[in-house]
């Protein structure tokens, strides 16, 4: 703005120097920059998640009704949850594994807290649609778990990914057991 | 830009304060347009006039639509059934965004035969390649609006995209949905947005034209206007050509809107959408199927996505990749097979994008991918440097280099001097 154009101006400093003038655009600049973001930070972050949609209840199930080798699905969050009473088998098959040499490894463990009750979002962890493997006769995948037919990803009897592009494990989400038979989500 | 005097007098009183008539005279009447221009340049209208009817379309459709996950699918079915002419509304809508990509899609494949995006139109051809996101964009929020099982499991396949980005990438994908899945707050903004978008892109498309009429046409012989005797006055030369070339289109359109409106479309969508069920095979809208096949050849979340939006950065530094100095394919021998092969690659990924992500096509889906990008950033750099293109001729009054011809047209013969 000012420099050498402007030294005719009586409030201009001389040549290379900073005037009065220059620290009063900055300045308007500066205010300016900071009242535009103050008001698009409200524009950008009204898109996030509302008061009422992030104080979505909980929900409390009774798995006592869920005989071995079923599954039910449930809604919570707007996304499904997988609630599986693991047979025998299942649950050898999933404490058996390496986990070291898993792509997210994880002790199965470490994602149950009674090993015959696996509660996991049924979303996949790819691109996020819902895996196949709840309903009897579904196509389970290759390792006795749950089967994303929209690209390929094989979960096995833990939720854990073991073929397919999907990066990590089935989430498991924050529940507690109220008593041996009622679990409360979220 | 000079006045020209009008003779209604009303025109003249107002066009010496607001130029409006001016400037459409000197840009669509008198505007010089070069005189070899072939069918191919027709589609550039068309992209235009197909964005005018989604616009007319859309805002007719917005007054019977109603946004809400309650509501959205049926308010759609009552327009079919009960809205008059809502099923002829929607069907135009619906068809009107699948012509609208065809004819795109033929519009750059045109500039990339013919090198348009070669200086000085680089920054035309920037353009267009934004309005092409732009078009995505709002063609993907669009289909969201029915709310069928296509549209939601669309809607989060395609935004679950985002979570791949490492660190801020689940929060960004929070952000675009206002909830923790795809749900009534996204449908809303979704509709907010599709509604804008559209709006945007005849602000771009305002652009586009300023850069276009800066230079003017390219033309097949892909060299530049010499003067006068190259071109013709763009009215009634070209717009007669357009509004024949309007008619064809509408033929093909009205059949496909009359005949088989859902052809182009997906049957699941006429299920209403289940957040707890993903159909079976989820395909997104034809046009997207190419870069979903890209985008399922990489078998890592990240890298597949990065894939996906790569394929159309390449786009925009297209006219730095390709240095050859020789703008139309027709004079560069190579080149010319290679934009075949490209054009084959396309049509063979769009048709991999629509089979499951399995055995064979999983291997063919990575070998056209590769092949896309190894055309872009290998052979069009590497083809600038070795490839001699054939013998360019002097001016488009003179296709043939060793004289005068038969095209220097009765128009522009009396003038015809460099
Ligand atoms: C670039 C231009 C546009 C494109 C590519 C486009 C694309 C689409 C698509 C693909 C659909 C889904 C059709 C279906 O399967 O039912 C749709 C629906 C819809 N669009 Fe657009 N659209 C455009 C412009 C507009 C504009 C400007 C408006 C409003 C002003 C609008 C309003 C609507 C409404 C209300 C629906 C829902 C009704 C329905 O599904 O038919 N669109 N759009
Ligand atoms: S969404 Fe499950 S594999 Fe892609």
């Amino acid at each position: 703005m000012a420099k050498s154009k402007s030294t005719t101006n009586a409030t201009s400093a001389p040549e290379g120097q900073k005037s009065r003038r220059d620290f009063i655009v900055v300045a308007s600049y500066a205010m300016g920059a900071v009242g535009a973001g103050a008001f698009a930070w409200p524009l950008v972050d009204q898109m996030n998640p509302a008061a009422d949609t992030l104080a979505l209840a909980s929900i409390e199930v009774d798995v006592s009704k869920i005989s071995e080798g079923q599954s039910i699905t449930l809604k919570w969050r707007g996304k499904p949850i997988f609630i599986r009473h693991r047979t025998k088998s299942e649950i050898a098959e999933a404490a058996e594994v390496a986990t070291a040499d898993l792509r997210d490894p994880e002790d199965d463990g470490l994602r149950v807290q009674k090993p015959e009750y696996l509660v996991v979002l049924g979303v996949c962890t790819h691109l996020g649609c819902v895996p196949l493997g709840q309903k009897v006769g579904e196509v389970r995948g290759e390792y006795d778990g749950w089967f994303c037919p929209c690209h390929g990803s094989h979960y096995d009897s833990s939720g854990r990914i073991r073929k397919g592009p999907a990066p990590t494990n089935l989430e498991v989400p924050p529940y507690t057991f109220l008593s041996d038979q009622v679990i409360r989500i979220g | 830009m000079s006045e020209k005097q009008f003779s209604n007098p009303a025109v003249r009183w107002i066009d010496h304060r607001l130029p409006i008539f001016s400037f459409l005279n000197h840009e669509a009447n008198e505007y010089p347009t070069p005189k070899n221009l072939n069918y191919f340049w027709n589609f550039g209208s068309l992209a235009g006039i197909s964005l005018v009817v989604m616009i007319i379309t859309g805002i007719a459709l917005s007054m019977s639509y109603t946004a809400h996950v309650d509501y959205a699918f049926e308010s759609v079915e009552r327009i079919m059934r009960d809205v008059n002419h809502g099923w002829l509304l929607r069907y135009i809508h619906m068809n009107g965004a699948s012509f609208f990509f065809i004819v795109v899609f033929i519009h750059i494949f045109r500039g990339l035969y013919y090198g348009s995006y070669k200086a000085p139109r680089e920054l035309l051809w920037i353009l267009g390649v934004v309005i092409l996101l732009l078009m995505m964009a709002t063609a993907f929020m669009g289909y969201v609006l029915p709310w069928g099982q296509m549209s939601f499991w669309g809607a989060t396949v395609i935004t679950n995209l985002f979570s791949a980005i490492p660190g801020v990438g689940e929060a960004i994908v929070t952000w675009l949905w206002g909830g923790f899945s795809v749900d009534n707050p996204t449908l809303n903004r979704f509709f907010s947005l599709h509604f804008l978008l559209p709006f945007v892109i005849v602000g771009v498309v305002v652009l586009h034209l300023v850069a276009l009429h800066r230079f003017g046409s390219n033309n097949p012989l892909g060299i530049d206007t010499k003067g006068p005797q190259d071109t013709l006055p763009f009215h009634p030369y070209y717009t007669i050509k357009d509004f024949f070339g309007l008619s064809v289109f509408l033929t093909f359109f009205a059949a496909a809107v009359f005949f088989f409106p859902n052809f182009m479309g997906h049957p699941d969508n006429y299920i209403p959408a289940n957040a707890l069920q993903t159909p079976a095979h989820i395909v997104p809208e034809w046009y997207f199927l190419p870069f979903y096949a890209i985008l399922r050849a990489v078998p890592d979340k990240l890298g597949g996505v990065l894939a996906m939006f790569g394929a159309i950065a390449v786009l925009f530094i297209l006219p730095w990749l390709d240095r050859s100095p020789v703008r139309s394919g027709r004079f560069r021998p190579i080149f010319k097979i290679f934009f075949w092969l490209l054009l084959a690659d396309c049509v063979l990924l769009g048709y991999i994008g629509a089979m499951p992500a399995e055995g064979l096509y999983v291997l063919v889906g990575r070998l056209a991918t590769v092949w896309y990008f190894v055309h872009f950033l290998v052979i069009l750099p590497v083809l600038s440097v070795i490839e001699t293109p054939r013998p360019l001729p002097q001016s488009i009054s003179k296709p043939i280099f060793t004289g005068g011809g038969a095209m220097a047209g009765a128009a522009a013969a009396p003038k015809e001097k460099v």
